[in-house]
């Protein structure tokens, strides 16, 4: 039986961060549906981290991208000038604005998501979400939009951000750079060479965001290798650690909000529920990672649920 | 011959005095890798990444990112084998300018089985957008990094440290994509880089005064491996090629030559000399030259094979062999 949904019957969220993260799970549970499987519990937990980074925290100009992804021109090379990145959706590059980096690409749809929520795709930009030939890949490359490295081996982009900090302060940059990291990538030994680095080099410009949701491909990260206490080890390695709810959007800004020059990375930890909007996830409870509906059942009950999200959004 | 102590070390600090886009980053060997000087004469452009090559190699993708061109230097197993997936992601895949300097050649360190390259040319051959470069002598050593530098993607070069001979004319540089001749012959042919070209040119030298006529070609250029006169000297060779290597028969030279071979139809026999898919261990570097058949009487058994004549040169006549300093092959025929 379908369970009632925690926000049923209220009323839309007037905070933008809520409005857009509410938005954000709709949209992520359309296209599951529409694909019959999805990374949905990823939209769950993180929908408000990544709504909060574009809303409230990230110094972004406009996008450059069209609203209509482009198609994909090809693998970077010295034959094809065609390549591009999806970096262009975050704003021109300049001396005084932020930049971002989205580590964990197999959130991808999360992230088109949010682009088209603030503004940055049109509505119709996951047309070709998951189609051959297609920029609006499953998991994302930096050819994606909102993506500017290739980040799917994970923890390799906490290291290219580094390197595009120290970079950004040779050349006397203000802006900051902004990671999105998911806890799972926390295993790979190179995420913590890459802490250790930022402090080293006191890279006060990083700002990591990593989503705590405590679930990986096989199940709960304290059943596959435990990465806590995490908060603990990251501060001994040098990072200025707050822990805060990853669905409070006043929360999740406060850290960054403080002003100042900063010697050494922030890391904010969002600890994140990978039901929260979605209460009937919790059944498929402990694997949470890639949903695909089990039955026609299964598949309408879904189905009801986002008609109900589409009502209350009304 | 001339030797020249530590040729990469000076040069270094001369080549980017005027280039302040360059930076170089290492992971604790920086003397090791000839490095130093740089670090003590710009420090603002050097930076430690610590005992941690996979997050060094994408430190160097980022700062390539935003247009400054990272000269990471390390030995090469710790550039080509720990962290190949981030050097295959973060910089091959975007098509970085991230120049990888890998030193300790095979069999050139007596560290051992971890710290002796074998495979590296393989692994960087197999990665799209890499161009693959060998130093065979202290002019290779000087000239590659124009070469390097002159490439808009992710370079590997093959790096020589220490007391570094002088085969080439400083005066005649690495050239991309050619490679030098330093004979001409039409009975076989000789494809040699890295260390093997100067044991090669003891066997040659010795090989012609017994009658054999060899072509013998130094090769610096790996990969793209489309020297146009390769095709040629390979169809010219009546008995054959002989391949040389510092390196597994697998993957190196020997594997580009026979793949060109074979693609173009040319209908010639191939030796491969190299590691022939061993590990090696901690030793002298003459003594497992000699030990792994990387060696001048290796090249002489190698002709003897494809020519089917025997020549009667023994270890001693090899080895006294007295080696100049070499232009190029079109100017003094004989050497």
């Amino acid at each position: 039986m379908a369970q009632p949904s925690r926000h049923a019957h209220e009323a839309p969220p007037r905070d933008p961060v809520r409005r857009v993260a509410a938005a954000v799970r709709r949209r992520v549970l359309e296209h599951t549906l529409t694909h019959n499987g999805g990374y949905l519990s990823q939209a769950c937990s993180s929908a408000e981290i990544l709504a909060t980074l574009y809303l409230r925290i990230m110094r972004l100009g406009p996008s450059q991208g069209p609203l209509v992804p482009r198609p994909f021109a090809g693998v970077p090379s010295a034959a094809n000038p065609q390549a591009f990145t999806g970096a262009d959706y975050n704003g021109p590059k300049a001396a005084d604005l932020d930049r971002f980096i989205f580590s964990p690409v197999h959130y991808a749809l999360v992230l088109y998501s949010v682009l088209i929520e603030v503004g940055r795709l049109g509505p119709d930009a996951l047309a070709q979400f998951n189609r051959d030939g297609s920029t609006v890949e499953l998991i994302g490359a930096e050819h994606s939009p909102g993506h500017e490295v290739t980040a799917g081996s994970l923890a390799q982009a906490i290291s290219q951000a580094g390197g595009i900090a120290l970079a950004r302060r040779l050349r006397g940059d203000t802006g900051r750079v902004w990671v999105f990291l998911s806890d799972g990538e926390l295993q790979e030994g190179q995420a913590w060479e890459a802490f250790a680095a930022l402090a080293h080099h006191r890279l006060g410009n990083v700002g990591v965001y990593i989503d705590a949701n405590a679930q990986q491909c096989d199940g709960p990260m304290t059943a596959v290798m435990t990465i806590e206490p995490l908060a603990e080890r990251l501060r001994a390695f040098g990072a200025e650690v707050h822990e805060v709810d990853g669905h409070d959007p006043e929360a999740l800004a406060a850290p960054a909000a403080t002003p100042g020059e900063r010697d050494r990375p922030l890391v904010v930890i969002a600890r994140t529920d990978p039901c929260r909007g979605i209460e009937r996830l919790r059944e498929r409870a402990p694997k949470l990672h890639y949903v695909r509906f089990k039955d026609a059942q299964e598949f309408a009950a879904y189905q009801a649920l986002l008609e109900q999200l589409r009502e209350e959004a009304r | 011959m001339e030797i020249v102590a530590r040729p990469h070390r000076d040069n270094l600090v001369r080549w980017a005095a005027s280039r302040p886009e360059v930076l170089v980053l290492s992971a604790d060997l920086t003397a090791s890798c000839e490095a130093d000087g740089f670090r003590d004469r710009y420090p603002e452009r050097f930076f430690s990444l610590g005992m941690a090559e996979q997050n060094m190699m994408g430190f160097a993708a980022g700062l390539a990112r935003e247009g400054f061109f990272p000269w990471v230097h390390t030995f090469a197993v710790f550039i080509c084998r720990r962290p190949f997936d981030q050097v295959a992601m973060s910089i091959a895949y975007p098509n970085l300018p991230v120049r990888l300097i890998g030193f300790l050649p095979g069999i050139t360190t007596p560290g051992g089985v971890t710290h002796q390259a074998i495979d590296d040319i393989g692994l960087m051959r197999l990665l799209p957008n890499m161009t693959v470069l060998e130093c065979g002598d202290a002019t290779d050593v000087e000239s590659v990094l124009d070469v390097a530098q002159a490439v808009p993607g992710p370079v590997y070069v093959r790096m020589l440290r220490g007391e570094v001979p002088r085969l080439f004319d400083a005066a005649e540089p690495l050239v991309l994509g050619r490679s030098r001749a330093l004979s001409a012959g039409s009975d076989l042919l000789v494809l040699s880089c890295g260390i093997c070209t100067e044991e090669a040119l003891r066997a040659t030298r010795a090989l012609r005064e017994r009658g054999l006529s060899i072509a013998h070609r130094h090769v610096s250029t790996l990969k793209p491996f489309t020297d146009p006169e390769l095709l040629q000297a390979i169809a010219d060779a009546r008995h054959g090629v002989i391949a040389m290597e510092n390196h597994s028969t697998i993957g190196g030279l020997g594997s580009a030559v026979a793949e060109l071979i074979a693609e173009h139809g040319l209908a010639r026999r191939l030796i491969r000399i190299g590691l022939r898919d061993t590990y090696a261990h901690g030793a002298s570097r003459g003594y497992l030259m000699r030990e792994y058949g990387l060696d001048a009487p290796a090249l002489v058994r190698a002709a003897e094979d494809l020519t089917g004549e025997r020549f009667g040169l023994t270890d001693e006549d090899l080895a006294a062999v007295r080696l100049d300093t070499l232009t190029r092959a079109d100017k003094t025929e004989d050497l």
